[in-house]
């Protein structure tokens, strides 16, 4: 099956010469989660304002659903939905009323049954004839997901959805978007919370400079990259690392009760000589930790070497 | 054609309209008030008829006039300028509309406020001066066609306008100047010889003149040269709004 969304050399030059995509190459499978990294300026939201129509593209080109987004603007947006970074609402209006307004700017008939069903799974239903500045900021974070929701879409932008929103609404938000991921909708994320994508992403993209530096799967890629770190915890403190674990390069912490061991999971880790070892000299375990680095580790570095 | 989109803005803007409806008509029926109280009545009957027509009614068309172009102008304006300002526009930018759609929502919006508050004075200005109306399909031709193609300039100065300032700044500064010097309390033929010359560069003596002639049958231009002015006027303010979304000028980066 073709990608839905289909990205070839997409490029945006503004008029100050700020080049801000420098030749996106990006398929979206139907019914992923991509969540899409990058720093501040990165061009994340530049990428997503130009598949929507916001931004008028400089260079390539991009399918949605096998439609050209320039020539088949009509198509490919009334398959998309997006949910912009700004909390950017018409302050005196009420809820029900900029629902009902986005459904009908994007060519729906009036369909009340279902406004009411995603106003209820957003816990905005009570809210629905309150003024949009009655209401928190994650309530306003709300309201632009509902508006973003009732036509429909079979693609959803999620620009930076839980900014500045507290942690039960971001548990909220990743329901919602397990659910639409479960009818079928594709899932197109960026954010700053690498917590998020590592929680709900089935894929990741990084993307830095205007350039896409690797897609991958989320799973392969926390393995690829991912270190593990073996904690030990002893019983008794020891004062040097015995002699027979010197190729480990082992870490003793200062009190010496810890031995941490950096290993990486897709060589050979090590493990069982290691605690064999430990073993052999006297040394009596209390515990053992593992941990996996974290995305954000993993993002960082990425970063990084690109810098470098 | 996208109908409901075009729909959706139009029903949208006319709640913001409705939600002020007593101020919406209450400032019309009070300023109409009063410029028949000092124009018609104190001042007036000083006046003797112009061009065979009282001079309380004479002003009626002018009185519309300038209201309704100040309407159209500050609601269509407003209207496109409010959701760039707030940042609402990326919506109508996102949706799968194109630009006629756009301006069929917000300038029919505008257009309509402007025409309900041309006959709200128009039925104010019936309890003070006696109106016959001799051409009243001429009459709401041209009152429709100005209501329209004001809502137009309207949204090309909203989408030109970065700020505040400058969406009040072409209403200010050159339209009411325009359309007071416009003849829409006196003819044009009260005016020295050489203002009467000048005052024909004025387009909205054209349009003044046309309004009145289908109240009284009299006429400072041509009937079909203030014709040729509405059509030209609509014509220019189109052209720019073609050219305003074939480019993204000031709505798209």
């Amino acid at each position: 099956m073709p990608p839905i969304v289909d990205v070839q050399n997409l490029q945006k030059t503004y008029n100050d010469g700020f080049q801000a995509l420098r030749g996106i190459n990006l398929a979206i499978e139907e019914g992923e989660i991509l969540a899409l990294l990058g720093p501040n300026g990165a061009g994340k939201t530049t990428l997503i304002s130009a598949l929507c129509g916001i931004t008028t593209p400089t260079g390539g080109s991009a399918k949605v659903g096998g439609h050209d987004i320039q020539s088949g603007y009509r198509e490919t947006r009334s398959m998309i939905g997006l949910v912009p970074q700004e909390l950017a609402l018409e302050p005196f209006e009420k809820v029900m009323n900029t629902v009902r307004f986005s459904r009908g700017l994007f060519g729906k008939g009036r369909d009340d049954a279902l406004l009411e069903k995603i106003l209820r799974q957003l816990s905005l239903w009570d809210k629905r004839d309150n003024r949009i500045r009655e209401l928190s900021g994650g309530m306003k974070r709300r309201v632009l997901i509902a508006k973003a929701l009732v036509h429909e879409p079979r693609v959803l932008f999620l620009d930076e959805p839980t900014a500045g929103v507290d942690v039960e609404l971001r548990r909220d938000m990743w329901e919602v978007v397990e659910d639409l991921k479960s009818h079928g909708v594709t899932i197109i994320l960026t954010t700053h919370y690498i917590e998020e994508a590592e929680a709900i992403a089935d894929r990741i993209a990084v993307i830095s400079k205007g350039e896409i530096l690797l897609v991958e799967d989320k799973e392969a890629l926390m393995k690829r990259l991912g270190r593990k770190t073996l904690r030990i915890e002893l019983n008794e403190p020891v004062s040097k690392i015995p002699d027979a674990l010197k190729d480990y390069e082992l870490e003793l912490c200062p009190e010496g009760l810890n031995l941490t061991y950096q290993y990486d999971t897709q060589k050979r880790t090590g493990i069982t000589r290691l605690l064999h070892t430990l073993a052999k000299e006297g040394i009596a375990l209390h515990d053992i930790h593992t941990s996996q680095s974290s995305l954000e580790e993993i993002f960082v570095d990425l970063v990084k070497e690109e810098m470098a | 054609m996208n109908f409901y989109a075009v729909w959706a803005i139009y029903a949208y803007e006319m709640k913001r309209f409705f939600r002020t409806l007593m101020e919406s008509f209450l400032s019309p029926v009070i300023s109409t008030s009063l410029y028949f109280v000092v124009f018609g009545a104190a001042i007036g009957s000083r006046i003797a008829e112009v061009d065979g027509v009282s001079y309380g009614a004479f002003i009626v068309p002018g009185l519309i006039m300038l209201s309704v172009m100040t309407q159209a102008l500050s609601n269509a304006s407003f209207g496109i300028y409010f959701p760039k300002f707030i940042g609402t526009i990326f919506e109508v930018l996102s949706a799968p509309v194109n630009f006629l759609e756009i301006v069929l929502g917000y300038v029919g919006a505008a257009a309509t406020k402007a025409l309900f508050v041309g006959v709200v004075i128009l039925i104010t200005a019936n309890f003070f001066v006696d109106l016959d109306i001799k051409h009243p399909i001429a009459m709401l031709a041209f009152l429709v066609m100005i209501c329209i193609s004001f809502s137009l300039f309207g949204f090309i100065i909203g989408i030109w306008s970065e700020n505040f300032q400058q969406l009040q700044l072409i209403p200010l500064l050159v339209i009411t100047p325009l359309v007071f010097l416009g003849g829409s309390f006196y003819s044009v033929s009260m005016l020295p010889p050489l203002w009467q010359k000048i005052t024909l560069f004025n387009p909205i003596v054209y349009l003044i003149s046309g309004f009145r002639w289908s109240f009284f049958g009299v006429a400072d231009v041509p009937i079909a040269l203030s014709a040729l002015a509405v059509v030209i006027f609509s014509g220019i303010c189109l052209g720019i709004v073609w050219f305003i979304f074939k480019t993204g000028y000031r709505l798209k980066s």
